[in-house]
């Protein structure tokens, strides 16, 4: 390559990127660059396979097909302690930071060319030199486990820094910061810019991405679907990149008009150390209908599962189910009450993975003091040939079914074993599982719907909330931002309020 | 009369302290490291027996004291293998080691049971400085290893919190991915921070047997002295310049007994006083056994725990 071209060649290259987990194509071919001095965004849901895309990039995972360039010349990256070296830098969404330690010795720990005795006062002279220069006001010798996130992401920026990057990936960077700390992190991006390097965006928050981004690439389901320039991104455009266009569902609705009220959440607050997590939920689930709850992952829609399952106590605000209050009743008393939970962590909340399919059975039933493992033997024999588990046999330790099988499990136990509950909530009843699986799990809440049960299901799974729901709402950072019947739904206005954009 | 019997008990627990100092320098450079090692005691016991079987054949102090700290670098380095190499509990490891150390090293002393040390450590020589009142017995009157023992606690403060290996160290005990992700071994560093602290452990048993010690007897040469090791690194919120102050404490504790028995004060019969530095150190150990109590009192975050690198 001539020296003129090597001066135009883009800091970084990406050429058909493929990784394979086990049972997951996490990227299938992708391509991708960066520039010198520009802000690249990786735009996508969860588990589009941008993070993915990203630790390929900085050296955490090998891809099985392939070929990065940096500024033109082929790399070859064993481990993020190469990528660092061919100056790429991740700040990881779960800041890897030792708490106890201070600013400063967090920057310098794992720095090569770090003398034996270490020179405290030059080490803080430079950490703050660094902080000076790209806007991350910081004080070297805070100690790291007394800082708020935004800080604490300040200190993985300026670690990067110190150890030379001069392009850095951000993953998922606005996750937890406050509205005021996502403008102090854009300032910074740009003074880095300035500076000629080059920052990677990781995001699945459409409306501030617009802002920053010279380039925009979106991905979904492990490919790239789409890429614009600045001037050219238009959000409409890049949701529907986002969310994929083609569905083809069958939806399955409600067969009978619904009637009775089973779940009436009314005027929920939910805080957690004094943060809000849950802001004025008002629901009702009727027999015979599925509720879906969509909304990007870390809006709420888990706590408010677990309140509605009695498992955290709102501050205030009301739940009853079928009649009877149970916000204050714990998990029992809202299982009394007849509710059913099927938790989004199958093996460890929902099930005893140690325990077989009978034991699981067991555990829910009335609390006697002898427990009666016969007729629940019976039982579980009768959920493997009905349901088609596929197990070695009902004593079979749950751990070792597949996660479709343990679902099934669950649900037996959930939707069948419970005598009595008519409340159902589910939580991404499907992640994770294959197609088939998938298939069975959804007939499952549309038997249990027409046998007329009210469904909660919690979802960030949109093609599965656009298939079963009968009402679908969109939680946003803790409010409840759209409310749609299914017949009606809309993926456009869905992925909108999903992204927070006014309806 | 009185007052002076007291100084002497608290030059006495300064000196019976050195040998708490060592061990839980060692266990605190092990822990710091992310692992836990409750062996102290057989170590103790095999670095007291292993010196004494050394010194019994050849008379030499010195050889005596380089084979009991070998046989501490051996006996640390089976936890380390079964604990940082293949994952094993490090409770129960730790807890083999105590019942392996204390059966073979009754094994081992067996044929020396009851006889008189070989070799000696005695206090060093300050001669005149010795008879300087109060300051004298206390300061004055101990042996080289006590005070290189002081140096030692210095030096490893120097070491933890003002190197790059110490920097390291304490990151591992702390957040073993955060090296682990820069590049750094947490394998390597826990080795060999497992290794140098079993060495200090067993070294403490030796000079134990040289220092303190009346005869080898299994049933009571170290006396226990390895779990209040334990329980001062607790003390001490592993920092090696407090567990001085710990180990003096404690020592005071072990010391007073006796002092009590040889004056007749009668407040408390004297093996129940006796029995108070193991009750503290059976309320520290419990306390220690509560997530909650150990990040209060600073222990290593991820103290006790395996380090599986998280691949997805």
């Amino acid at each position: 390559m001539s020296q003129a071209g090597r001066a135009v060649a883009p800091a970084l290259v990406a050429r058909g990127i493929t990784k394979r987990f086990p049972g997951v194509v996490a990227n299938d071919s992708v391509n991708f660059d960066v520039a010198r001095g520009e802000v690249h965004t990786l735009l996508g849901e969860n588990g589009a396979g941008k993070s993915t895309l990203a630790s390929v990039l900085c050296g955490l995972y090998r891809p099985e097909e392939g070929q990065l360039l940096r500024n033109g010349a082929e790399i070859r990256l064993n481990s993020p302690r190469d990528g660092l070296s061919q100056g790429i830098a991740m700040v990881h969404q779960h800041f890897r930071l030792v708490d106890r330690f201070t600013v400063a010795e967090n920057v310098v720990l794992g720095h090569k060319s770090l003398s034996f005795v270490l020179d405290n006062a030059a080490i803080e002279e430079r950490v703050a030199s660094i902080t000076q220069e790209f806007g991350l006001p910081l004080d070297p010798r805070a100690v790291v486990g007394e800082l708020s996130a935004g800080e604490r992401q300040r200190v993985e920026i300026v670690k990067a820094l110190y150890q030379g990057a001069e392009l850095l990936l951000l993953d998922e960077p606005t996750a937890l910061l406050a509205p005021p700390e996502v403008e102090k992190l854009f300032i910074t991006v740009r003074a880095m810019t300035h500076a000629g390097k080059s920052v990677v965006f990781v995001s699945h928050k459409l409306g501030e991405v617009v802002d920053i981004s010279d380039r925009i690439t979106v991905m979904r389901a492990g490919k790239v679907t789409g890429s614009v320039r600045r001037g050219d991104a238009d959000v409409r455009r890049l949701a529907e990149l986002m969310v994929g266009r083609e569905i083809n569902i069958v939806p399955r609705r409600a067969k009978s008009p619904t009637s009775d009220v089973l779940l009436s959440i009314s005027q929920v607050h939910l805080e957690r150390e004094g943060a809000e997590i849950l802001t004025d939920i008002n629901l009702e689930g009727r027999a015979g209908e599925i509720v879906g709850v969509s909304g990007v992952a870390g809006n709420g829609q888990r706590d408010l599962a677990e309140v509605v399952a009695g498992l955290r106590m709102p501050q205030r605000g009301n739940v009853t189910v079928c009649g009877v209050p149970t916000s204050r009743a714990g998990a029992l008393g809202a299982r009394r009450a007849g509710l059913a939970y099927v938790p989004e962590d199958r093996l460890g909340t929902g099930l005893a993975p140690s325990l077989s399919m009978v034991d699981n059975l067991v555990l829910t039933r009335k609390r006697g003091f002898i427990v009666d493992r016969k007729s629940a033997l019976r039982e579980s024999e009768g959920f493997i040939r009905q349901l088609e588990i596929k197990t070695p046999g009902p004593l079979t330790p749950t751990r070792k079914l597949s996660g479709g099988n343990a679902q099934k499990v669950l649900l037996a136990r959930e939707l069948f074993a419970v005598s009595g509950a008519r409340v159902l909530i589910v939580c991404s009843p499907t992640r994770g599982l294959d197609v088939g699986a998938v298939e069975a799990v959804h007939a499952l809440l549309d038997e249990a719907r027409d046998a007329g049960k009210a469904i909660l299901m919690i979802s960030e799974d949109l093609d599965e909330v656009m298939t079963l729901a009968d009402r679908v709402m969109v939680l946003y950072r803790g409010r409840i931002t759209l409310e749609q019947a299914g017949i009606d739904a809309d993926l456009d206005r869905i992925g909108r309020a999903m992204a927070g954009l006014a309806s | 009369m009185n007052s002076n019997i007291w100084l002497l008990t608290f030059a006495d627990a300064i000196s019976i302290a050195t040998t708490l100092i060592l061990a839980s320098l060692g266990a605190i450079l092990t822990e710091r490291s992310g692992v836990i090692n409750l062996g102290v005691e057989g170590m103790l016991l095999m670095g007291a027996v292993t010196g004494f079987v050394v010194a019994d054949s050849s008379g030499n102090l010195w050889l005596a004291l380089l084979v009991s700290v070998l046989v501490g670098v051996v006996l640390s380095a089976v936890h380390a293998a079964l604990t940082i190499g293949l994952r094993a509990n490090q409770i129960v490891s730790g807890l083999a080691m105590v019942i392996f150390g204390t059966g073979l090293s009754q094994f081992i002393g067996k044929p020396v049971e009851g006889l008189p040390r070989p070799v000696i450590i005695r206090p060093l020589n300050f001669g005149a400085l010795s008879d300087i009142p109060i300051l004298g017995p206390v300061v004055f009157g101990h042996d080289l290893f006590t005070y290189l023992t002081w140096l030692l606690a210095a030096g490893l403060s120097f070491y933890l919190h003002r190197t790059r290996p110490g920097l390291l160290l304490r990151a591992t005990g702390d957040a073993p991915a955060t090296v682990d992700a820069q590049g750094g071994s947490v394998a390597r560093i826990r080795w060999m921070h497992v290794i140098a602290g079993g060495a200090l452990m067993s070294f403490a048993g030796a000079w134990y047997m040289f220092a303190r010690a009346a005869a080898w007897s299994q049933a009571a040469t170290t006396n226990g002295i390895g779990w209040i090791a334990l329980a001062l690194v607790v003390f001490a919120s592993w920092r090696p310049l407090r567990a001085i102050g710990g180990a003096v404490l404690f020592g005071f504790t072990l010391q007073v007994p006796f002092t009590l028995q040889a004056e007749q004060i009668s407040i408390l019969p004297p093996t129940i006083v006796a029995m108070f530095p193991y009750l503290v150190t059976l309320a520290v150990l419990v306390a220690l056994s509560t997530p909650r109590a150990r990040r209060l009192l600073g222990a290593p975050k991820l103290l006790g725990q395996p380090f599986v690198r998280d691949e997805r």
